[in-house]
């Protein structure tokens, strides 16, 4: 499942510190378009860093620090004028389930509202596709006006994805999207996954290993915020990827 | 098997450890009636010294005779006024600061100072604020001895509180929850107006009610920026105080009748006890069902 279409998201030498503590030191590493790359790598090695620096939300951490570029499509994205378009362009999914205080149909209504839709039969329909892409509409479509926040977790994080995909996003970058929920709701997603990578673009970063090997065509390895490796995902988990550590992680060795 | 039953049976030491277990619950539950016993002690002592005054004619007539018979209508009604008013003044201020201060600032000196600004003002005693407020709205602002002037005085007093409420209410909004919103676009604004306010009513609310009682209680404010010994106004008028007028306020009255007035009726201060302490009371009582009523609609 490799493509060879033009990057759409290019990082060169990036780093970032927060105060005095360095996140990510030069990274370099390109996101085909309608690829799925997974990101693998223990705690602390910069993997949310990295994907904050895509959509830019690390502007709001205090104290980080960023040096390098980050493209989106061509575009310098810290050149951006409207870093809102940026964001509804990159759909994003934290580690922990969050269902805004909102009804399950203004969660997902919310960003395409925030944007300035305001006919109502459009947004029912986007709120329903959506929800149909997180395999979550035929659990809630009776009760489209109950709160998101009293779903279950697996079911508050498809919701999430739900939102996720609410602003029609080209690349969905999902933060190791199945740590708070059980293996079948992990699955389901991943079929979600398997689904929309015909049409968006995907950034899986995962602690599960053998998630990225199911998923991605290329995998990049972090550790302590530097990019160990980046190939294709049968290379990164044979038994000689071109870094002697990638082996190491991959198959348990440390990390 | 009696090594199983051993382990359950009661020693010298676990039969120590009970006896101080019920010391230390019996300890901590005296205590804790000790703060509801003087509240009781002092709310009955005070209806029952006031007991033959108390009237409905006792709140609408204003006071006779040299303040010695008559009710307490100009003193309620300025109080109303004074509190409503500093509120007004005070709430917008306080809660969009807080909003800046919480969901915008960055930690950075300013904000520091700011923030240092704010505590060291809710320590100010109001006396002080009395003064400042002689200084800064009747004497240099021109507004003279007024409802305005002792208002703006009051709010300056109440504010930190306001700030600091407001401030706490903010942050019990789960940091997760901005995040989620700046992540589909949407705006800092966007994201205060449609869920973090929403979410921190109840805390706000409480808050600002909060400071309605402390308005009310207040003396040393008012006494040279707006409120009076005595003024007659028309009774059973709502809007009998303009502005700039100054005012009677219960506090004030409280003050003047028990110290500055010979040969009032004894159960008079009383009764105007009664009347501050059960407005105060009841603003609290009206706070909590505010929290209680939001709380179980909170919605995570």
């Amino acid at each position: 499942m490799v493509t060879s279409a033009p990057p759409i998201v290019e990082v060169a030498e990036l780093h970032v510190r927060y105060g005095r503590c360095a996140a990510l030191k030069g990274i370099t590493l390109d996101v085909r378009r309608n690829e799925i790359l997974g990101i693998i790598g223990p705690a602390q090695s910069g993997k949310t860093t990295l994907l904050k620096t895509i959509n830019r939300t690390i502007d709001d951490v205090p104290g980080a620090v960023v040096t390098g570029t980050v493209k989106v499509e061509g575009k310098d994205v810290r050149q951006v004028e409207d870093v809102f378009a940026l964001r509804r362009k990159i759909g994003m999914v934290a580690p922990l389930p969050v269902g805004l205080p909102l009804s399950i149909f203004d969660n997902v209504a919310f960003a395409p509202r925030m944007a300035g839709v305001r006919n109502r039969r459009e947004l029912a329909e986007r709120v329903e596709r959506c929800l149909r892409q997180a395999a979550l509409w035929d659990e809630v479509k009776d009760r489209l006006d109950s709160l998101g926040t009293k779903l279950s977790g697996g079911q508050q994080q498809r919701l999430t994805i739900a939102r996720a995909l609410s602003h029609d996003p080209e690349i969905l970058c999902l933060d190791e999207f199945s740590i708070a929920i059980d293996p079948v709701t992990t699955m389901r997603i991943e079929d979600v996954l398997k689904e929309l990578r015909t049409r968006i673009t995907i950034i899986l970063v995962t602690n599960l290993i053998q998630q990225a090997r199911r998923l991605a065509g290329r995998t990049a390895f972090l550790l302590n915020g530097e990019l160990v490796e980046l190939g294709r995902t049968e290379v990164i988990f044979s038994d000689n990827p071109a870094n002697r550590k990638t082996y190491e992680y991959v198959n348990g060795i440390f990390g | 098997m009696n090594d199983h039953h051993a382990v359950f049976q009661a020693t010298p030491l676990t039969r120590r450890k009970q006896c101080s277990e019920v010391i230390a619950m019996v300890v901590f539950l005296l205590m804790t009636s000790l703060i509801v016993l003087p509240l009781l002690l002092i709310v009955g002592y005070l209806v029952y010294q006031a007991w033959p005054i108390l009237s409905l004619d006792f709140l609408l007539t204003s006071p006779k005779h040299g303040m010695r018979a008559g009710g307490i209508w100009s003193p309620l009604l300025g109080t109303v006024y004074l509190v409503v008013l500093s509120l007004v003044i005070a709430t917008p201020i306080g809660v969009l600061a807080a909003v800046f201060l919480n969901e915008y600032a960055r930690d950075n000196w300013f904000t520091r100072i700011v923030n240092l600004a704010v505590i060291n003002l809710a320590g100010v005693p109001s006396i002080v604020h009395a003064l400042f407020g002689l200084g800064a709205f009747v004497l240099f602002a021109g507004l003279g001895k007024s409802i305005l002037a002792a208002s703006l005085t009051l709010a300056i007093m109440t504010l930190p509180v306001i700030i600091a409420s407001t401030n706490e209410a903010l942050a019990a909004v789960p940091m997760a929850f901005r995040e989620a919103c700046w992540n589909v676009g949407a705006t800092r604004w966007q994201t205060i107006r449609h869920i973090v306010l929403p979410n921190s009513m109840s805390g706000i609310l409480t808050g600002v009610i909060l400071q309605v009682s402390r308005a009310a209680g207040e003396t040393a404010p008012i006494m040279f920026t707006g409120a009076v010994f005595f003024k007659a106004i028309r009774e059973g008028h709502l809007f009998a105080y303009g502005l700039f007028d100054q005012c009677m306020a219960l506090s004030m009255h409280l003050f003047t009748i028990s110290t500055q007035v010979p040969d009032v009726p004894k159960a008079l201060p009383y009764g105007i006890a009664v009347v501050l302490l059960s407005t105060v009371l009841a603003v609290n009582a009206l706070a909590i069902i505010v929290r209680v009523y939001l709380r179980s609609r909170k919605k995570w």
